[in-house]
């Protein structure tokens, strides 16, 4: 038997959410005895298939044709379905995301299998095939058996981190073609940002809400997300009046993230915003109001200015680079 | 134009979540229901359907009679009749089902959803419906034109959008802000009062999963404050104890 773990690219590399799927099915791969089998799909750098193998690949299929790049979900889905039959392919792993949620809903019918998304840890080795989701948005946790003998399952980000299991991957090059048929819907545009850390996969995120006054004060803010590697969140204030883009909108009705480290500078910490940061490992509420619920929440804190506060954190954190 | 609209009954978003029987049942003591916050853009985006579509609005919700009010609340924001699938929603797989074996009996042009339940956070149940009857099914929809039976539509992905075109019937999970949202007025309030209600039987069909126990996360161990003038403390902290930068 084998574990099929579908991989999406940040251009022709392997998304890191990707590569902890891959860790996750490393893991996994133990306790039920299985082979790792991972796709992917359109242009390809040639060193990822070392990358893959690090953390628990035994075989990477690269289906080659480059339509796939701009393929819709139903294509995608069809495509994987056809690989986890010729696999025989029992358990199917991906990280959650806009294209790989869809995807996993639809080859769970096709495959007649149980499905779970929002998955927050490694399953419980047992007669029971049980995993742990994150519900009530971030809010609490479900424990739930999966009782078809397929499974699919979603992991969200941080579910067991990057875990190194090395293997030699071998690479099979497929020369599976997309499907016109399978076309429900034509992509026309994307409008992305490029070059930046995407939030729902970031390990730091900086966010910023209300108490920043103004859009033309973000800049102190991407500067720190600059210094730090991170990506830009904010509150849903703020992404109501049009200061930042709603894709940054951290919360239980936009992004919920789940860094390592999540700085709030200037937000109160409402719990619909709570609900959204609640799988950080690591909460820094910067906030003059020293009532602000978020404190109530955070690991560290400090009551002060923001504007005085966030300049002498970007100075520290270049010294000490 | 055919309209339907699923809606969920959840608790509402600043609910304390807290179980009861050993970690078994969700304890609903001073808990509020409202129509699940993605599903009252659908709502809203239906009833803005109808006076430029001429659409008809339909709107159901798998559960029993507790969710009734909220099916009521939607009739009175403008949908035109209820239908409640009597049943217990077990989990992504039946409620899925359930649905698909409605339209399946109804032939809707577009059927409108939330990107997810508030409660269980699935975010599937749109993706299942449509694979289950091969009808194309998008989410999270931030925007939604429709021409005859053209649809332009523009989906939420990492760090953007992505802009789709097809053809009805269509599923769409939506988010916002595909339209404003509405609240009912009296007229509304009454008139919801006369509209068809129609609860009726559950579909033959299984569960894939089956729910063992709930848990509440880890309680944060307490907040250091460190003084405004000893930023470098924060970082000293953040690295070395933290290990987080």
């Amino acid at each position: 038997m084998s574990i099929i773990v579908f991989l999406e690219k940040e251009g022709s590399s392997i998304r890191n959410t990707s590569l902890e799927a891959i860790s996750y099915a490393g893991e996994l791969s133990k306790t039920v005895n299985a082979k790792v089998v991972c796709v992917v799909f359109g242009t390809l750098e040639s060193s990822q298939g070392t990358k893959a193998g690090l953390y628990g690949c035994d075989k990477l299929i690269h289906v080659e044709d480059q339509a796939f790049d701009q393929a819709v979900i139903n294509v995608y889905a069809h495509a994987l379905n056809d690989i986890m039959n010729n696999e025989s392919g029992d358990i199917y792993i991906t990280a959650q995301s806009a294209l790989a949620d869809p995807i996993a809903a639809k080859i769970a019918v096709l495959q007649n299998a149980s499905i779970a998304t929002n998955v927050a840890e490694l399953p419980v080795a047992g007669t029971e095939f049980s995993v742990k989701r994150s519900i009530y948005s971030g809010k609490a946790f479900e424990n739930l058996i999966l009782t078809s003998p397929k499974k699919v399952i979603s992991i969200k980000r941080n579910a067991i981190g990057l875990i190194e299991n090395q293997k030699n991957a071998s690479i099979e090059i497929s020369d599976l073609k997309l499907n016109p048929d399978l076309i429900d819907a034509k992509i026309t545009g994307t409008d992305r940002t490029t070059g930046k850390v995407l939030l729902p996969e970031a390990d730091i995120v900086v966010s910023a809400g209300r108490g920043l006054k103004g859009p033309e004060n973000w800049s102190m803010v991407e500067e720190l997300a600059e210094v730090l590697g991170a990506a830009i969140g904010c509150s849903k204030p703020v992404s109501d009046v049009g200061w930042r883009p709603h894709h940054e909108h951290v919360g239980q009705t936009g992004i919920k993230v789940a860094p390592n480290l999540y700085i709030a500078i200037g937000i109160s910490g409402a719990i619909q915003h709570l609900a959204g940061v609640s799988s950080s490992k690591v909460i820094v509420v910067i906030n003059n109001d020293p009532e602000a619920p978020f404190f109530k929440n955070a690991d560290y804190g400090i009551v002060g200015d923001a504007f005085e506060v966030v300049p002498k954190l970007i100075e520290v954190i270049r010294e000490n680079k | 134009m055919k309209i339907l609209v699923c809606i969920t009954h959840v608790p509402d978003t600043t609910s304390k979540i807290a179980f009861s029987e050993n970690n078994t049942k969700f304890d609903s003591t001073n808990v509020q229901y409202i129509i699940g916050p993605y599903e009252d853009y659908a709502i809203s985006k239906a009833v803005d359907l109808k006076s430029s579509n001429n659409a008809h609005v339909t709107v159901l919700n798998v559960g029993r009679s507790e969710s009734d009010p909220s099916l009521r609340r939607a009739l009175a924001i403008g949908a035109d009749e209820a239908i409640r699938i009597d049943a217990d929603p077990i989990d992504t797989y039946f409620v899925a089902s359930q649905i698909a074996g409605h339209i399946k009996s109804a032939n809707y042009d577009l059927i409108l959803m939330g990107r997810e339940s508030i409660d269980f956070n699935g975010g599937i149940v749109h993706s299942l419906v449509g694979q289950m009857l091969g009808i194309p099914a998008f989410s999270p929809v931030m925007q939604l034109e429709i021409n005859d039976s053209a649809v332009k539509m523009t989906r939420e992905i990492e760090g953007g959008k992505e802009y789709l075109e097809t053809t009805l019937p269509l599923i769409a999970g939506c988010q916002e802000p595909i339209a404003e949202w509405k609240i009912p007025n009296m007229r509304g309030i009454m008139t919801a009062r006369t509209k068809p209600f129609e609860v009726i039987e559950e579909y033959e069909s299984e569960s894939r999963s089956a729910n063992n126990n709930f848990e509440l996360p880890k309680e944060k161990g307490g907040i250091q404050l460190i003084d405004p003038d000893e930023v470098e403390k924060l970082h000293d902290l953040l690295r070395n104890e933290a290990k987080v930068i």
